[in-house]
């Protein structure tokens, strides 16, 4: 059978399943799960399956060793296993496994964030036909207390320098504008983004202005509408900014801002849920996974991997589930390193293709939420300063929230999420009020800190297949855009999984293979 | 310019044939309003079938659609009223600029916003009481701040404070009426930022639409305060 040719791999798994959750009603005597035929060989439809015959039946200790000895134990053993079988038992044929993913899944995605929900989305939004693919999504926390999409600050901009990013953003703009025909679901209320069209404000120093006049000239280029302003123009329009040192400043007119990341998410889950996409809440511990050794034309060998099992853990427990699927979606945010090298991804030699890791690690941020009572007005932007601080109107009561990227070596310790309110002082506050004068008498009221999945490389995403590992797709590494690169980035993944190419935004500069290779795919900034 | 200055107050044509269907679209946006029975059993059987699910949202995506249709400009059709009416005096006035354009109650939306945008001498335009008008229609409206002098926005059920701050462009704005809005959330306090935002800008919030229902003879009277008895 089909099955059984895919087990060969699976050595440590036989082994593994003893910890494993009742299986199906197959290993009736056989040893632990060939799990060749599952139960009555019928196999789920649309929803899984949430109970099963349990297997072996309550466990016969010494079963068949009826020697000599102790004939009146085993007698009073045999007649308390045959009271918990009647009626009134502890023992039930059936078993609730409700918490468990099913068994099979076409696509399992890793990360219930927004890029994750979005790649389920489109997905279920482009297959040929309704119901054809069963696609499940894998959350280790349903709270999202760590993810880093409900912590962002929420901004969207189309101000980038590679074009890539900014039809990114135009595409996820478009969407978030027409949130309630994408994602409307019958019988419950429409969305409210709470979308702020205020604009993005990037100011340069001297060194600076001449990258921005070429980031705006490819941002008008791609249909970005950023106009350019002189240090007067500005004076007139925000007095209340200190332009010294400010050569030249860009300003987004239309389809900037900021918005509510929480309510895109909820979105997602309940059209996602409507769709019929599952649900799991728990977390991947393992994959397995078949290798093939060939060769190119060229002669060299080279070892491809297919997973085959995804084994998901479920919280504050052992038991865990192998999940067999056909492609695997890495959308685990500042973890998918992590995840790539469960799969695999850079156990090799250095400079190999095989020893190339996802260079995707957790960087934690800090966003600050101040009142200042003669603050800028309402007309303000988000203004990011040349030193890299950053700020935004909050609300309408004079709140401002914002903070600044550190330097490489002051990179604080990402093993959890404590706010260092010194940072703030030291490092944020100066340049704030040296920007904005009014910022000089302030009141910090709240702070949080959240993780950027940060690629190490070039601060831009990897999207699409991984070459080696041949049905494992990234989705990840936004470094602090994901959130508003998402719709966009979810429907070019599922293009890639369904027609095998990009179709409407072409992301070959962000493929896998680009680290290999040493081509960055860089953001021109202006510091 | 050599052309007279005449201020077309271009009505949107056959509104009273459009106005059930305005309603109708409004109810597609707004399900709260569809508590009937009928919809009870609907809801049940969607709720447990996804192929029921999937019908019932492809109808509601035909009725969103149709808000899309009617925004469409085809040259002459958007302007053309119910019968014969105004299009032969209206082609005779093509070369001259449109200043005010009274859109209230216009089911137009953020496409159709582009028909407007292309009027690049308009000083007057009223979008009272447009429902599908919202905070990113307005983000749009910096292409007029050459030109526009008055703007009224009042009665709009989806513009809020976040959409009021990017009136900021408009820098020769005159006349600014955002009374009524349902959705602003703190109306005083908008109005008062909006008034420090547009400092030029005589802005006609809440309070005025209220003092106008009181009636004349019921307004407080400023010489009401007596002089005090020595």
């Amino acid at each position: 059978m089909l099955r059984g040719a895919l087990r060969f791999g699976l050595g440590p798994g036989l082994l593994g399943r003893r910890l494993g959750t009742h299986r199906g009603g197959s290993t009736l005597g056989k040893a632990e799960g060939s799990g060749g035929c599952r139960g009555s060989g019928v196999s789920p439809v649309s929803s899984h399956v949430t109970f099963r015959t349990r297997g072996p039946g309550p466990r016969w200790e010494d079963s068949g060793s009826l020697g000599a000895g102790d004939w009146d134990g085993k007698v009073s053993e045999i007649k308390k296993k045959i009271q918990s079988i009647l009626p009134g038992g502890a023992w039930s044929p059936l078993c609730d496994t409700s918490h468990l993913p099913p068994e099979h899944s076409d696509v399992v995605i890793v990360g219930g964030g927004v890029v994750g929900l979005s790649v389920a989305y489109w997905l279920k939004r482009l297959e040929k036909q309704q119901g054809a693919i069963r696609v499940l999504v894998v959350e280790r926390d349903h709270t999202y207390s760590q993810a880093s999409t409900v912590l962002s600050v929420g901004g969207i901009r189309q101000q980038f320098s590679l074009p890539e990013n900014i039809q990114l953003s135009l595409f996820s703009v478009e969407f978030l504008r027409n949130i309630n025909e994408y994602l409307a679901v019958v019988d419950d209320p429409p969305l409210d983004l709470q979308f702020n069209p205020s604009g993005y404000l990037f100011l340069a120093s001297e060194e600076g202005a001449t990258i921005m006049e070429n980031n705006v000239k490819v941002q008008r280029q791609e249909g970005a509408k950023v106009c350019l302003m002189s240090p007067e123009q500005l004076r007139k329009k925000f007095p209340w900014i200190n332009t010294e040192g400010v050569a030249l400043a860009s300003y987004g007119l239309e389809n900037e801002g900021w918005f509510d990341p929480w309510c895109l998410l909820q979105g997602l889950r309940r059209k996602v849920q409507s769709m019929g996409v599952l649900f799991c809440h728990g977390e991947v511990t393992r994959f397995v996974s078949s290798s093939n050794h060939m060769e190119t034309a060229s002669g060299e060998k080279v070892t491809l991997k297919r997973i085959h099992e995804v084994h998901v853990k479920v919280d504050h427990s052992q038991e865990y589930q192998p999940v067999e699927c056909a492609i695997v979606v890495n959308a685990a945010g500042a973890w998918s390193g992590r995840i790539a090298e469960l799969a695999g991804i850079g156990k090799g030699p250095p400079g190999t293709l095989q020893g190339t890791k996802l260079p995707v690690e957790p960087r934690k941020r800090y966003v600050y939420l101040w009142h200042c009572p003669q603050g800028p007005g309402l007309e303000a932007p988000l203004v990011a300063d040349p030193s890299g601080a950053y700020f935004r109107r909050e609300g309408l009561g004079n709140n401002y929230l914002g903070g600044c990227s550190p330097s490489e070596e002051e990179e604080p310790d990402p093993g959890n999420l404590e706010v260092d309110h010194d940072f703030f002082q030291e490092k944020v506050w100066p340049h704030l009020a040296w920007r904005v004068p009014a910022f000089e008498a302030l009141k910090v009221r709240r702070a949080w800190a959240g993780y950027y999945d940060y690629n190490t490389f070039d601060q831009n995403g990897v999207v699409g297949p991984h070459p080696l590992v041949v049905n494992m797709y990234f989705a990840a590494g936004f470094s602090g855009h994901g959130l508003q690169q998402a719709p966009a980035v979810g429907r070019a993944v599922a293009e890639v999984m369904l027609e095998g190419r990009f179709q409407t935004i072409n992301l070959s500069p962000f493929l896998f293979s680009r680290f290999y290779l040493g081509e960055k795919a860089q953001e021109r900034c202006i510091i | 310019m050599a052309a007279p200055r005449a201020s077309l107050r271009l009505v949107a044509p056959v509104w009273n044939g459009g106005t059930s269907g305005i309603r109708g679209l409004s109810r597609a946006v707004d399900p709260e309003g569809s508590q009937r029975k009928g919809r009870a059993l609907l809801q049940f059987l969607a709720d447990r079938f996804y192929d029921v699910e999937a019908v019932r949202g492809y109808l509601l995506q035909k009725q969103v659609l149709k808000v899309l249709q009617k925004n469409r400009f085809q040259d002459k059709e958007w302007m053309r009223p119910n019968g014969r009416g105004l299009s032969g005096e209206l082609w005779k006035l093509r070369e001259v600029p449109v200043e005010a354009v009274d859109a209230s109650g216009c089911a137009i939306n953020y496409q159709g916003l582009d028909n407007l945008l292309a009027l690049r001498e308009l000083q007057s335009l009223s979008l009272r009481c447009c429902p599908h008008v919202d905070d990113w229609c307005l983000g749009r409206l910096h292409q007029l701040a050459d030109s526009l002098r008055e703007l009224s926005l009042a009665g709009c059920p989806r513009i809020s404070e976040r959409g009021l701050a990017c009136l900021h462009h408009l820098r020769n704005l005159r006349r600014l009426d955002i009374s009524d809005l349902p959705a602003v959330s703190n109306p005083g306090l908008t109005q008062i930022l909006v008034e420090e935002m547009l400092p030029d800008c005589e802005v006609l919030g809440a309070d005025r639409a209220q003092s106008l229902k009181l009636g004349p003879e019921e307004q407080p009277r400023d010489t009401a305060s007596s002089p005090i008895p020595a």
